[in-house]
């Protein structure tokens, strides 16, 4: 199998390489849930409850007798698909937002005023607030996140087509009297794929923690939904006599946003040489 | 410097503003109803009608928001639905365990991250340099709530050290009070040293490749008195500033904390306005937190003219 030069050079790197194949058993695990995990992640066994991890139950059972293994790689679908919406819609409004911000110099300090304004919310303080208005559910969610890391976005790629907007060949294909949409799409779009790239990465691990955060103080998804917060949060009060319950998920979720952002991390030094040398 | 100062405050005055109109126009999308969750399934129309026209939901929107506004230049934040108080007041009772925690968390957040940064950039690429920058990754993985568990279930239930939540009786000491916030605060000071950690790197590697260092290394100064006097110093504006952001965002961001150790702080604050759908809390919380966010910014800003004379041209 050839890989493209690019992604060789990234997987060359060893925590990189060690990231992706974590993010990849996670994902696989995720998708292929009913054949990983046979047991039903919702199956309730009183007699079962609390039970250390033990060949039957790798990871332990909850306080109500569910399997922890089960509902941690059927929760993963829950809690990754939250996160990769977020991670997708946030990109694409933001990148939208910047653009536009970045490109029409009129429509600039109107529109990163409003930016200032969301971004001097505290992040999870904002959420919540959305969440508790749009009311609990997954799609609410994800719109509440995609609502908090749009400005984000906006600002990274607003910052970057300053920049490229000014370039030489931006100039000869106005010249050449290219539509002002097709430059945007075709010339600038592209040189600003980089920093896109990160912020979806860091996104995706910041939204991982923020479902997780969300679900636990109950504004979340609803409680009966297996993702990771929810675990936690439901297994909260039995920490003290069964410590699995709180330990394997929130394991998860480190394990998740720790590869993301190593992934994040190295995407950027490699698109962008001049960075790695100072963040 | 004046015309930059009324910019600058000009700026800001608009930020608030926007801020003002999102918070008030959220909380007024909601779906729910806070005058039929507080008078409960029995009670008839009229009785809803009479409620809200107390608290004035029965005027049109734009007139509600004129209203409400000239109370908040006033400082009047309303009353709470819930609590039968006024919101300025509640928020002024839920004020001390916040910023106490807020402080007590960058002091450890800084103290942790300044050195660990100056090191990394230091020894940069060296096995070192790398541990830490790990570190400060794996400290922004870690979901606040479960640090917490973890760290109530060793230091709290395990050894006794701490109470296991709440923040002691409301006359208790000063001391008692700290002490029941050392957990909370080492929760938030670990996970967020991870951002002051970077910054610091980064502006210490950006300083420790100039000119004057070179110079400073060639007239044969010691390491250390390069890197602490001549380096440090320069680097200073960019920590400091991330280092009063942090206090800002943490004033905000200190929700899942404050409920996992039970605090009775801001953050609790806003998730019981939240369940109970308290408008007037929820909108005075988030614009109290959202001005000292700014103010802070303006305050950096100000900060970085006087030390940087060259800011105010750009």
């Amino acid at each position: 199998m050839k890989l493209p030069p690019m992604l060789r050079q990234l997987l060359h790197r060893r925590i990189v390489l060690a990231a992706a194949v974590v993010l990849l058993v996670i994902a696989v695990l995720a998708i292929g849930a009913p054949w990983f995990a046979s047991i039903d992640p919702n199956d309730t066994a009183v007699l079962q409850r609390l039970k250390a991890p033990s060949s039957e139950h790798p990871m332990g059972t909850d306080e109500l007798g569910r399997d922890v293994y089960a509902r941690i790689v059927h929760g993963a679908r829950y809690s990754l698909s939250i996160a990769a919406l977020t991670a997708l819609g946030s990109v694409i409004a933001g990148t939208l937002l910047g653009l536009v911000a970045g490109f029409f110099r009129p429509l600039d300090a109107p529109l990163m005023r409003v930016v200032d304004a969301m971004m001097s919310l505290p992040d999870f303080l904002l959420a919540i607030a959305l969440v508790a208005i749009l009311g609990p559910s997954l799609v609410n969610v994800v719109l509440a996140l995609v609502l908090v890391y749009t400005p984000r976005v906006a600002r990274v790629v607003r910052a970057s087509t300053l920049v490229v907007r000014e370039l030489l060949f931006v100039e000869a294909v106005r010249a050449l009297g290219v539509r002002t949409s097709r430059i945007l799409w075709r010339h600038i779009l592209p040189n600003l794929l980089s920093p896109i790239l990160v912020q979806v990465s860091f996104i995706f691990a910041y939204a991982i923690l923020a479902e997780a955060g969300l679900s636990f103080l109950g504004v979340g998804v609803p409680p009966e939904m297996p993702t990771w917060g929810t675990m936690v949060a439901g297994g909260q009060q039995y920490a003290h006599q069964a410590f699995w319950v709180v330990l394997f998920p929130g394991l998860a979720i480190i394990f998740t946003a720790l590869s993301l952002q190593m992934l994040g991390d190295g995407v950027r030094d490699l698109l962008d040489p001049k960075l790695k040398k100072t963040l | 410097m004046r015309k930059f100062l009324l910019s600058k405050a000009l700026g800001m005055l608009a930020v608030l503003a926007i801020v003002a109109l999102m918070v008030f126009v959220l909380t007024r999308a909601a779906s729910g109803d806070p005058i039929s969750v507080l008078l409960g399934e029995q009670a008839t129309a009229e009785d809803i009608a009479r409620v809200q026209k107390v608290y004035g939901l029965d005027k049109p929107l734009p007139v509600q928001f004129g209203y409400w506004l000239r109370q908040v230049v006033q400082g009047n934040l309303g009353d709470s639905i819930f609590l039968q108080r006024p919101v300025t007041q509640a928020l002024r009772e839920r004020a001390e365990p916040t910023t106490l925690l807020a402080l007590m968390a960058v002091a450890i957040a800084a103290a942790l991250g300044i050195p660990c940064g100056i090191v990394s950039a230091v020894f940069r690429g060296r096995w070192i340099d790398q541990l830490f920058t790990g570190v400060a990754m794996l400290g922004a993985s870690i979901p606040s709530f479960w640090l917490g568990l973890v760290l109530i279930q060793i230091f709290a239930v395990s050894f006794g050290w701490f109470p296991v939540s709440g923040y002691g009786a409301p006359d208790a000491a000063l001391a008692e009070r700290v002490h029941a916030l050392v957990l909370p605060a080492a929760v938030l000071g670990l996970l967020n040293s991870a951002l002051i950690i970077r910054f610091t790197r980064a502006s210490m590697l950006d300083v420790l490749g100039e000119d004057y260092v070179r110079t400073a290394r060639s007239k044969g100064l010691a390491e250390s008195t390069v890197v602490l006097k001549h380096a440090l110093r320069n680097a200073l504006v960019p920590i400091v500033t991330v280092v009063g952001l942090t206090v800002a965002l943490m004033i905000g961001g200190a929700v899942v904390t404050e409920t996992v150790f039970g605090l009775p702080g801001v953050g609790n604050l806003v998730v019981s306005a939240v369940l109970r759908r308290d408008y007037p809390v929820i909108q005075g919380a988030l614009l109290v937190v959202a001005a000292i966010y700014v103010l802070i910014n303006f305050s950096i800003d100000l900060l970085y003219a006087v030390v940087d004379p060259r800011v105010k041209v750009g």
